[in-house]
């Protein structure tokens, strides 16, 4: 037993104790190791404990935001201009979905669903997680919509969702002035305030849609959730309502506004028509049109390429953008600024041969009419919108004394009209093209500014307002959209008051507005097609040169191309003792502006007095 | 002396006599096993809120609970003698079993570990974690103590063999804790602890070559983490980021049993298993891990009283040998939860679910009731 004999060399007694000695050591190391833990347990649990509550409220604790509902816009009468439509989109939650390739299959025997949507779908599917609902289809119409909700039950995992979309049920007429919306992108990010629009889709990319963008928008409302790791919303834990956005009254009176695209008979132009007592305006239109809605869910490359291309250019917003130059629409002011200025007065008469000539220049100033118009006072100058007179009214007053008496009616400056961009146009002055051109001014250049040709460019938007300021003689006051704003204060109309044309004498004031007048009464009168008995119409029409013609050539408009037609304009007011309403149209390559131009003015009028006096 | 330290032990918690004495007529330690069922049944508890309230879950896990007293029940039944007795071929049985792990091993994970025998599958790591202890208890219980130096050469072999096998596996927790078992055995007894010091000085210089060869990727990872966890707080150092926070957020009262929002909404991996002490802190915050604390070290000092109580030298190596493995086993565990140790993939004793651990954790207190029950009292 050798084993035996080997332990009894062992020393039992001995072993034990040491054994019992190892235990007590490491007992005290037990106890060295848990006081560890439970001090890092207290450092963790009540030290820390408020630091890692807030990160664990940071972990699942998420803020979605809400979107506010956007401000609707009426006309002056209480017309809904833009609205929001419930639209209806189709969604599949794919983690209740089961077999996709089966649901799309059947999905697609109950609404049109084709490769793009398929694609766009699979697309999606990859970005989102599988608790998240995934859209398949925008804008079903109400027919699939009824189709879905009537086996909806037999398809899991398939959802309708209603959302606002954006309407504007005039469409065409309305879509310059008021604008659209479309969405979101980058550029927008960087100029609004991103926590107001983390919920926001869309935004007013242009018209009164952009200007009144803060307006319209309202406040973003906030809602606090719990979510697990993987995102999916557990429960609500607290919400702030959003604010919705305030609706807005304009001044525009739909029925001028319709009445007036009509009137233009898909021609080109633009025409403004303003409260000139307040400076409302009450039909503004730059034609042709084009539907605005394309524009709010996306509007195809096909489709917008085609608007942009199109020579009408429908995109381009004529009355705040387009620069032509005024024509004879410009004779009055000249006139005013004649009597005013005592270089020529009310008996002043000259003879007309149909040409002027300027010392030291060959070449002849030539009169629209060929034949020429005789003796002319003032009066019959405007009446009958001869040349001669006003260039040799322009010459006798200088650019001097002409650019400064224009600048006060509005001309080369912005009207402030409450509307994104509007251009200038283009008053010109000897400073201005030394500053420009670097050149002297040539008195040749003040002729054709008396005759509203030349450099002298300005917005159908600025003649509206000049005729305007001339219906109230002098009194002029800033254009605008925005008759009120719904839950905030009614600006009071002094706000909107410019500095007018205060040193005229009225007796001048009617002189210049008898001569108006006459333009459409007198038998001679270019615009007197529209004469009427029930009121009293002052107006000036005007033809502007687009084609520069040769001397001793004469202007035919059947052997020129239409593009190269002059623009026809026509600005009114009615009635002549107390206005109500000023006009200015221009129609682009429309040829004469008594023709062309004045009938719109005159049917503008006439409904405008018709609806306002029953 | 002897007869009253006997009767002490025998007749533990005098409220209970005969039932006591029932319990040990079949081999069962009373506070042994009531401290085990409780930490068991507080493991069955807090797993049904980690688990998202899943029945399934906890019926696999009270299944292998039932298991696991089984094998303690069967463990006990025989007398360390006989145990002794079976040691080597043990021991002998569990390295085959490992080079038959690395030949046909069943791949999991990135990690071959598993045995799969047709029925179950089995880790024949979990039999080494017994076996080891077993064999070095063993190996010294013949020869006089403090062991010589050759003697120590043998155990270093013997505890070698297997702790690289299982962390070529790779599965670094459970080798960590088989060396913990063979060292431990060595240490209680007698190791020269200046000898003891000079070899873990060792382990850290030959940690090098084991870092270039032996680890892969994703164990360097773990410490790499472990050292900087909010430099990667989305890749390997989420485990533990969420898991400080959760523990943290707890607080002194926690948050309520199914409250736990890092559990409850999926912040926290690996919750059922390898965290579930962070799941268990955070609804009952600081409070609760100390009263969990308190069973698990009862449970140890249980232990290491049997251990003292043995008769025979093997029977005290072995029972000291389990109860501080099962002190690592805590500490480790807890300690990678709360952020003081890496992460190594060693479960919370009794409580984290799954795994042939319980089961293995079980038969070692079969072991422990089988030395304590099987001495001959002078008085029974």
């Amino acid at each position: 037993m050798p084993r035996y004999s080997r332990q009894q060399l062992k020393d039992h007694f001995a072993e034990a104790r040491q054994f019992l000695n190892r235990t007590i050591l490491a007992l005290i190391l037990i106890a060295i190791f848990t006081g560890t833990t439970i001090t890092r347990l207290v450092y963790l649990q009540v030290i820390e404990n408020p630091h890692y509550t807030t990160l664990s409220d940071d972990n699942r604790v998420k803020i979605t935001p809400i979107t506010p509902t956007r401000g609707l816009i009426y006309d002056r009468n209480g017309v809904i201009l833009a609205e929001n439509l419930p639209s209806y989109r189709l969604e599949i939650i794919p983690e209740q979905a089961g077999n996709m390739d089966a649901l799309l299959e059947q999905l697609a025997t109950l609404v049109e669903i084709n490769d793009d949507h398929i694609k766009r779908f699979q697309k999606a599917l990859k970005r989102k997680r599988s608790f998240q609902a995934t859209p398949l289809r925008f804008l079903l119409s109400d027919e699939e919509v009824a189709r879905i909700a009537a086996i909806q039950h037999r398809l899991p995992g398939v959802r309708i969702t209603a959302d606002l979309t954006r309407h504007y049920p005039l469409g065409s007429p309305l879509a310059h002035v008021v604008g659209y919306m479309s969405r979101i992108d980058e550029r927008d990010l960087k100029r609004v305030d991103n926590t107001n629009y983390s919920a926001s889709t869309h935004i007013g990319k242009t018209g009164i849609e952009k200007h009144y963008e803060d307006v319209l928008h309202g406040q973003v409302g906030l809602q606090q959730v719990e979510t697990n790791a993987q995102g999916r919303v557990m429960r609500i834990l607290n919400k702030t309502p959003p604010v919705p956005g305030k609706n807005l009254h304009l001044t525009l009176d739909t029925n001028l506004q319709k009445l007036a695209e009509e009137l233009f008979n898909s021609e080109r132009g633009s025409l403004v028509a303003i409260d000139p007592n307040n400076g409302e305006i009450l039909a503004m239109v730059s034609t042709p049109g084009f539907d605005p809605n394309a524009f709010v869910n996306g509007i195809s490359h096909v489709d917008y390429n085609k608007l942009r291309e199109d020579p009408a250019q429908p995109l381009y917003n004529r009355t705040l953008l387009g620069r032509y130059p005024p024509g004879s629409i410009i004779k009055p002011f000249i006139g005013l600024v004649g009597l005013q200025s005592r270089v020529t007065n009310e008996h002043h008469e000259l003879f007309c041969p149909g040409y002027y000539l300027l010392e030291g220049e060959e070449r002849k100033f030539r009169d629209w009419k060929k034949t020429g118009h005789g003796i002319v006072d003032l009066d019959q100058a405007i009446a009958q919108s001869c040349d001669v007179y006003f260039y040799d009214l322009a010459l006798n007053l200088g650019i001097d004394r002409i650019a400064p008496f224009l600048f006060n009616f509005g001309f080369g400056q912005l009207t402030g009209i409450d509307m994104p961009v509007e251009n200038a146009g283009l008053l010109p002055s000897r400073e201005w093209k030394r500053a420009t051109r670097g050149q002297a001014w040539y008195p040749g250049e003040t002729l054709n500014t008396g005759i509203g040709q030349g450099f002298l460019l300005s917005t159908p938007l600025q003649l509206a307002s000049a005729t305007a300021t001339l219906a109230m003689r002098g009194k002029r006051v800033q254009p605008h959209l925005l008759r009120h704003i719904e839950q905030e204060p009614v600006s009071p109309e002094s706000s909107y008051l410019l500095p007018g044309v205060s040193d005229v004498s009225r007796h001048h004031w009617d002189y210049i507005i008898k001569s108006m007048e006459h333009v459409v009464s007198h038998h001679q009168g270019t615009a007197k097609y529209i004469h009427t008995d029930q009121y009293d119409i002052a107006g000036k029409t005007g033809t502007a040169q687009v084609f520069g013609i040769k001397q001793e050539e004469k202007y035919e408009a059947e052997k020129i191309v239409k593009r190269l037609h002059d623009h026809a304009l026509f600005i009114g007011f009615a009635p002549v003792r107390k206005p109500r309403i000023a006009v200015a149209v221009i129609v682009e390559n429309g040829g004469s502006g008594g023709r062309v131009a004045s009938p719109i003015v005159g049917q503008l009028i006439k409904r405008y007095m018709q609806d306002s006096s029953s | 002396m002897k007869v009253r330290l006997d009767e002490k032990s025998g007749h533990y918690g005098s409220g209970m006599p005969a039932l006591d004495r029932l319990l040990w007529r079949i081999h069962m330690d009373l506070p042994l096993m009531l401290a085990l069922v409780l930490l068991s049944a507080v493991g069955l508890f807090i797993l049904y809120s980690a688990s998202g309230e899943n029945i399934q879950t906890l019926y696999r896990q009270a299944t292998r609970i039932g298991l696991g007293l089984t094998a303690m029940f069967f463990m006990a039944q025989i007398s360390p003698q006989s145990w002794k007795r079976w040691t080597p071929r043990v021991y002998i049985t569990g390295i085959i079993l490992l080079v038959a792990v690395i030949i046909f091993g069943d791949t999991s994970k990135g990690a071959q570990r598993w045995l799969d025998l047709g029925l179950i599958k089995f880790q024949p790591s979990e039999l080494m974690k017994l076996a080891l202890p077993m064999m070095v208890a063993w190996f010294l219980s013949e020869k006089p103590l403090p062991p010589r130096m050759r003697n120590l050469l043998v155990c270093t072999v013997i505890i070698i063999v297997p702790v690289v096998m299982v962390a070529k596996q790779p599965d670094l927790g459970t080798s960590l804790l088989i060396a913990a078992a063979g060292l431990f055995t060595l240490y209680l007894a007698g190791l020269n602890l200046r000898l003891l010091m000079a070899s873990l000085v060792g382990a850290g210089v030959m940690a090098y070559p084991v870092w270039e060869y032996v680890l892969r990727d994703y164990q360097k990872q773990r410490i790499m983490t472990f050292l900087n966890p909010e430099n990667d707080p989305l890749g390997s150092g989420y485990h533990i980021i969420q898991s400080k926070i959760a523990v943290g957020s707890g607080g002194v009262y926690g948050k309520g049993w199914l409250n736990g929002t890092q559990s409850q909404l999926d912040f926290l991996p690996e919750r059922n298993t390898d965290f579930i002490f962070a799941v268990f802190t955070e609804e009952f915050g600081f409070i609760g891990a100390i009263l969990l604390f308190t069973l698990y070290l009862f449970v140890i000092l249980r232990g290491l009283y049997i251990a003292v109580q043995a008769q025979d030298t093997y029977s005290r190596l072995l029972a000291g040998s389990l109860s501080l493995t099962f002190f690592v086993y805590v500490f480790v565990n807890t300690g990678m939860v709360i952020g003081l140790l890496p992460v190594v993939g060693v479960p919370l004793p009794l409580v984290s679910y799954g795994g042939t651990s319980i089961v293995t954790l079980m038969a070692s207190f079969g072991l422990l009731m089988s030395i304590h029950t099987h001495r001959k009292l002078l008085s029974p």
